[in-house]
C-alpha cells in the first residue's frame, strides 16, 4: 500500500486560550477525492493552512507525499497545490505574468512550461484574459486564476478550500468537471465545502471535523451507512396523533416526514398511521444523505 | 539554493517598482533636488563643512545617500505590506523558497531602487554643481551596504506592520528622523558637543560619512569605523529578519 498523500500526526494548534486543532491524526490516501467537512470555525482551514505551511502547528507533524512540511518544506510544497479560500488581488501583473512568476518560484521556465501555462489558461477559460490585471477580472475569473496558480508546478495533491463559495451554478459545474478530470489523471484532491451535496457527489472519502477534533473519517458509503436515522414520507389525509405525532420531523404540504430509527420496520409506522385514521396515498423512504450524517455527528453536545 | 526562484522574486520586485517609475524613481529625485536647490543656495555662503569643500558640493553626496536610503526602505516595506494587505503574499509562502532566498530577493530589489534614485540625484549634482569623486570603490561599497541596511529595515517594518499606519509610524518616527540627523545636511563637527556624541549612536551617520569619504577623502570618523559599524548593523538587521522569516512572525500564523 502506498504512503498517504497527506498524513497528520497529533496536529494541534493553539491561538491564545483557544485550541483550534486538538490533536488530529489523519491519513489521506493517494489518489482519493477527499472531503474535509465541518462547520465554520471547526478547524478545517487551520488544518489546510498547516498542511500548506501557512500555519505552524503548536504540536504534531504533517507530511505531504512523505515530506515533512516543516523540515523538508521545499519537497512538500512542490507536491502540494493550494487554492485559497480568499480571492486575491495583485495590482502590478497580468494573469499570464502571475502564472510565469509562480512558475519561476518553483524553478520552472522554458517552452514546456509556457505550453503548460497556455493549457491551464485554455482549460480554465482564461485565455482571453491572459494579458489583463487581476482587478479587471470577475470573482469567478479570479477563482479560476487561483486554481491555475495552484497547478503551475504539477502538484500531486491539490487542496480546494471552499472553491465554490459565492460562485454561480455554471462556473461551479465547470470547476467540478475540471476537478474530476484532474482526479481521473491521478491527482489527490482535498476539498472543503459548505455544500454537502457537492462533497457527497464528488468525494470518495470524508473526514468531519468538529471543534478542532476529528469526529469521523471513513469511506463515503460507510459513512452514509452510519446514519442512525431514516426518513419516511407519508402522503395522505388526516392528522397524526399520540406516539405517531411525536415522530413527525417535518410537516409537508400534502403529508408528513417521519424520522425513525434506522433498524425500525415500516409496518409499525403504517399501522399507527391507519389507527389515527390517516388515508395513505403514497409512501416514500428517504435514504440517509451526508447532510443527515453530518448534522447527527456535529449537533450540539455531539 | 533555489536560484531560479530567488531571481524570479528579485525580478518581480524590481518590475513592480519600475512599472510605476514616476512614483518610485522620478518623484523622489525631484523632491531631493528641491532640497539641493533650497539648502544649497541658502547655505552655500554661510557654511563650510569640510576643508576646501563648499557646501553645495558637500550636500550632493549626502542628499544622494538620503534618497538612496529612503527609497531602499520604501521599496521592501511597501511591497511587503501591500502583499499582506492584498493577500498575494500567500503565493510566496506556498512556493519552495527559503527564508534566505526571500530575504535576498527583497533586499536585492531594494538596493537596486536605492542605487537608481541615488545615481540620478548624483548625476544632477555632477552636471549642475560639478561634484567629483575621489574613491569610487568606497562610494559604491557604501551605497550598496547602505541600500542593503535600509532594504533590510524595510523588510523588518513590512513584516512587523499589520496595517499601513504601522508602517507610516516606522517610517516617520524612526527612519526619517535618523536619516535627517545622520549628517546628510551637515558635518557633525558643526554641532554642539552633546549632539556630536549623540550622532555617534545613529548608525545611519556612519553610512553617510563613509559614503561621503568616497567623494572628498575626508570624513567625520575614520573610514574603518564607518565600515565596521555599517557591516555590523547590516549583519544585525539581517539576523533579525532571517529570524522573523524562519519563525514566520506576522506572516505564517
Amino acid at each position: 500500500m502506498s504512503a498517504p498523500a497527506v498524513e497528520f500526526q497529533g496536529v494541534a494548534k493553539r491561538y491564545g486560550d483557544l485550541w483550534a486543532l486538538k490533536g488530529i491524526d489523519l491519513a489521506i490516501p493517494q489518489g482519493s477525492f477527499y472531503g474535509l467537512l465541518g462547520h465554520n470555525g471547526a478547524g478545517k482551514s487551520t488544518l489546510i493552512n498547516a498542511m500548506a505551511g501557512l500555519v505552524t502547528p503548536t504540536r504534531g507533524r504533517i507530511r505531504v507525499m512523505g515530506h515533512d512540511v516543516q523540515r523538508n518544506y521545499r519537497a512538500s510544497r512542490r507536491a502540494l497545490g493550494v487554492v485559497p479560500q480568499e480571492l486575491i488581488d495583485e495590482p502590478f501583473f497580468s494573469v499570464r505574468e502571475l502564472l510565469e512568476l509562480q512558475s519561476g518560484y518553483f524553478g520552472l521556465h522554458g517552452r514546456r512550461q509556457r505550453a503548460w501555462l497556455d493549457e491551464l489558461l485554455e482549460r480554465l477559460s482564461l485565455t482571453d484574459k491572459a494579458n489583463v490585471k487581476t482587478h479587471q477580472l470577475s470573482g469567478g475569473m479570479k477563482r479560476r486564476l487561483l486554481i491555475a496558480l495552484a497547478l503551475v508546478h504539477h502538484p500531486e495533491v491539490l487542496v480546494l478550500d471552499e472553491p465554490t463559495a459565492g460562485v454561480d451554478v455554471a462556473l461551479r459545474r465547470s470547476l467540478w468537471t475540471f476537478a474530476r478530470e484532474l482526479h481521473a489523471g491521478g491527482m489527490t484532491i482535498i476539498l472543503t465545502t459548505h455544500y454537502l451535496e457537492e462533497a457527497e457527489s464528488l468525494c470518495d472519502r470524508i473526514a468531519i471535523i468538529h471543534r478542532g477534533e476529528l469526529v469521523v473519517e471513513a469511506d463515503k458509503a460507510e459513512l452514509l451507512a452510519r446514519s442512525p436515522w431514516k426518513h419516511v414520507e407519508i402522503i395522505g389525509r388526516g392528522e397524526p396523533s399520540g406516539a405517531l405525532a411525536g415522530q413527525v420531523c417535518e410537516r409537508l404540504a400534502d403529508g408528513w416526514r417521519f424520522r425513525l430509527p434506522r433498524e425500525a420496520g415500516l409496518g409499525a409506522l403504517l399501522d399507527q398511521a391507519r389507527a389515527c385514521g390517516i388515508e395513505i396515498e403514497d409512501l416514500r423512504v428517504i435514504e440517509p444523505d451526508l447532510e443527515q450524517v453530518f448534522l447527527s455527528l456535529t449537533e450540539e453536545g455531539a | 539554493m533555489n536560484w531560479r526562484g530567488l531571481w524570479t522574486l528579485f525580478m518581480k520586485e524590481s518590475r513592480r517598482f519600475l512599472s510605476v517609475a514616476v512614483q518610485t524613481l522620478f518623484a523622489p529625485v525631484v523632491t531631493t533636488l528641491l532640497y539641493l536647490l533650497v539648502f544649497g543656495q541658502l547655505l552655500d555662503e554661510e557654511s563650510v563643512a569640510f576643508r576646501g569643500v563648499d557646501y553645495a558640493h558637500f550636500l550632493v553626496p549626502g542628499l544622494a545617500m538620503m534618497a538612496l536610503m529612503q527609497n531602499a526602505f520604501a521599496n521592501s516595506s511597501s511591497s511587503l505590506i501591500q502583499s499582506k494587505m492584498h493577500g498575494n503574499i500567500v503565493f510566496l509562502l506556498l512556493a519552495p523558497l527559503s527564508p534566505l532566498e526571500i530575504y535576498l530577493a527583497f533586499l536585492g530589489s531594494a538596493v537596486l531602487r536605492g542605487l537608481l534614485v541615488g545615481l540620478m540625484v548624483f548625476l544632477v549634482g555632477w552636471l549642475g554643481y560639478g561634484v567629483s569623486w575621489q574613491a569610487p570603490g568606497w562610494i559604491l561599497l557604501f551605497a550598496v551596504l547602505s541600500g542593503a541596511v535600509m532594504g533590510g529595515l524595510g523588510i523588518m517594518a513590512g513584516i512587523l506592520s499589520e496595517k499601513y499606519d504601522h508602517l507610516a509610524a516606522f517610517q516617520n518616527f524612526i527612519v526619517v528622523p535618523l536619516t535627517f540627523l545622520s549628517g546628510v545636511f551637515y558635518s557633525i563637527h558643526q554641532l554642539p558637543p552633546v549632539w556630536q556624541q549623540a550622532s555617534h549612536f545613529n548608525p545611519f551617520f556612519y553610512m553617510v560619512d563613509g559614503f561621503r569619504y568616497g567623494f572628498f577623502q575626508q570624513s567625520d570618523v575614520p573610514l574603518g569605523v564607518s565600515l565596521s559599524v555599517t557591516f555590523g548593523f547590516l549583519a544585525l538587521v539581517s539576523a533579525i529578519n532571517l529570524w522573523l522569516l524562519v519563525k514566520g512572525v506576522k506572516i505564517r500564523h
